[in-house]
């Protein structure tokens, strides 16, 4: 999978710029930025959701979309119904449509993928409950199922381990690992810089193109955090803070807090 | 037992029967998918758009249905377009595309001089007008839209939960987009004329409304939305012809008043709740003693 001097954004307005990375086929690989950076992008591109405006992006091989069948996309949270009259089982049971194509109907080996998914993040004795009925981590661990039981090539996470308790958050990277290990891409975007650095192979920072590309420990380096999260105050694993204000971005968030905001006035 | 066989006697209830049915089934299988999108407005703005179409059609001297599905079919497609690309609100768009196209049939209309029924039946809907070439007409179209849900309902079901996993995966949301429009068009076509462009969107939005009351799952909803479909349908036609009132408002008003006993008695509904309530408390005061 590679990106070449990809650029994209909404409308008039840039996402993401520059951007050139490949990812090699098994990679366990944690993107990494602060909000708005271009993460949630980065990954609508390597599926096919958002086109870039040049560059040239290659996914298993050909263009995004040729070989979408072998990709499993979870967005982030925020974009789902959950009032959908959907069961937990249903969900997952969606990870099995594209296969299926069209007039099949889900089939006995279809509903063993679906339960043996559910199992593997611990949700097998929900099957039943509509999907809104579930805690936010419960919700999470279903799309991490469906996209199990889709049984991709590729996996695209946007934020999967968010809002999940560590036990759980342990037991998923013990999934996405054994997916590695099988010779499956998982790329996941994460705010949790402390997992990315112990669990993932490889981190990707970006903050509108890309800050720093290699092996995850490279999180524990300051300078490449600071230019990742410049002028953010930001808390280390270690408990060490950056104060940086090096190359912060244009749009900060309302309210975020700037070190130089205190110094200038 | 007389009140219910006799009126079978006629073939202009039967007819009548036969397409209320029909038009309950479509109506409820399609307005599933409405109610789930949240997309009720759009159906109430094909449904008008239909309006100058009947008119043309009537002025042309053609069959009244091709002119409503080609300006029903013509709307829905750029409703379509304005929402994916323009930049402006979906809302508003609709809003007055909506009102410029009705504006319009009422322009025409009011050029018309002369015997215009045939018109006002499909403004207000009139079940018993169907002749047996209309009921032949909407029973394929009806049974056509019926087996192309039939075929697709998967894909619709992930595109419409979850458009952006849907199409990672490879199902065509967009194109899927654009058939469903197509499907709401040929579904207000069909029901316009058992009931009429002003009370269409009812048929489409408060079957499946009642049913979400009472199903948690989706294709319990779906069907349980075609059998209050199906029997509001035949239920408010006897009531017409007993009490000879109007059919496709008594249709719509039967559909009414089962959403009301399902919002207060169904289980999710206000009584329902209650109850789970009262349960809960007492057990919680069970426990603590
Ligand atoms: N649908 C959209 N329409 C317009 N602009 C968008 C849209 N989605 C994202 N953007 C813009 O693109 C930029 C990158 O957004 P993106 O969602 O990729 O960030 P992110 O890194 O995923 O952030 P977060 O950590 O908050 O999820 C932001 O400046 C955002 O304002
Ligand atoms: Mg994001």
């Amino acid at each position: 999978m590679s990106l070449t001097d990809v650029s994209a954004g909404y409308g008039d307005r840039v996402a993401l710029e520059h951007v050139t990375v490949s990812v090699a086929r098994g990679s366990l690989l944690a993107v990494v930025g602060p909000n708005g950076a271009g993460k949630s992008t980065l990954l609508k591109l390597m599926a096919g959701l958002v086109e870039p405006w040049s560059g040239r992006v290659e996914i298993l091989g050909g263009p995004p979309g040729r070989e979408a069948r072998r990709v499993a996309y979870v967005p982030q949270a925020e974009l789902v119904d959950w009032g959908f009259p959907v069961t937990v089982e249903d969900v997952v049971m969606m990870g099995r449509f594209p296969r299926l194509g069209p007039v099949r109907r889900p089939g006995r080996e279809d509903r063993r993928a679906v339960v043996e998914a559910l199992a593997q993040v611990d949700m097998d004795h929900h099957l039943g409950t509509q999907i809104g009925r579930l805690s936010g981590g419960q919700r999470r661990r279903v799309f991490l199922a469906r996209a199990l039981a889709a049984e991709p090539d590729l996996f695209l996470l946007d934020e999967p381990v968010t809002g999940i308790d560590p036990t759980t958050q342990e037991l998923l990277m013990d999934l996405l690992e054994a997916q590695a290990r099988r010779n499956r891409t998982v790329v996941a975007t994460t705010h949790d810089l402390a997992a990315a650095a112990q669990r993932f192979e490889q981190v990707l920072a970006i903050n509108r193109t890309v800050v720093a590309y290699g092996p995850a420990g490279m999180l524990l380096d300051a300078d490449v955090l600071a230019k990742a999260y410049g002028g953010h105050l930001l808390v280390l694993p270690g408990g060490a803070a950056i104060l940086d204000d090096a190359h912060h971005h244009d749009d900060a968030a309302p309210g975020e807090r700037h070190f130089h905001d205190r110094d200038a006035h | 037992m007389d009140l219910i066989l006799e009126p079978l006697g006629s073939p202009i209830i039967v007819r009548a029967l036969l397409a209320s049915a029909m038009v309950g089934i479509v109506c409820a299988v399609v307005g599933t998918y409405v109610v789930l999108r949240g997309i009720a407005f759009i159906g109430d703005a094909i449904a008008h758009a239909g309006f100058p179409g009947v008119v043309v059609a009537f002025m042309l001297g053609w069959p009244l249905y091709v002119g409503a599905a080609i300006a029903a079919v013509g709307t829905a497609l750029s409703i379509g377009v304005v929402t994916r690309r323009a930049g402006i609100r979906q809302d508003t768009a609709i809003g007055v595309l909506f009102a410029g196209t009705f504006a319009f049939g009422v322009f025409l209309f009011s050029t018309i001089q002369g015997y215009v029924a045939d018109l006002f039946s499909f403004l207000f809907g009139n079940v018993l007008a169907i002749g047996p070439q209309d009921l032949v007409a909407l029973l394929v179209l009806g049974g056509g839209v019926v087996l192309t849900v039939a075929i697709l309902w998967k894909e619709l079901l992930y595109a419409t939960f979850d458009p952006l996993g849907a199409a990672a995966s490879g199902i065509p949301v967009e194109r899927l987009e654009y058939l469903f429009l197509t499907l709401v068009a040929l579904t207000i076509v069909v029901s316009l004329q058992a009931v009429g462009i002003i009370l269409v969107v009812a048929m489409l939005v408060t079957p499946a409304a009642t049913a979400q009351l009472l199903a948690v799952r989706f294709t319990r909803l779906m069907l349980i939305a075609a059998m209050v479909g199906v029997s509001s349908a035949v239920v408010g036609l006897y009531l017409s012809y007993w009490f000879d009132v109007a059919s496709g408002a008594t249709i719509v008003l039967v559909q009414t008043i089962l959403f009301a006993v399902a919002l207060v008695a169904g289980p999710r509904g206000l009584l329902g709740r209650r109850a789970t309530r009262a349960a809960a408390a007492t057990g919680a005061a069970e426990a603590a003693r």
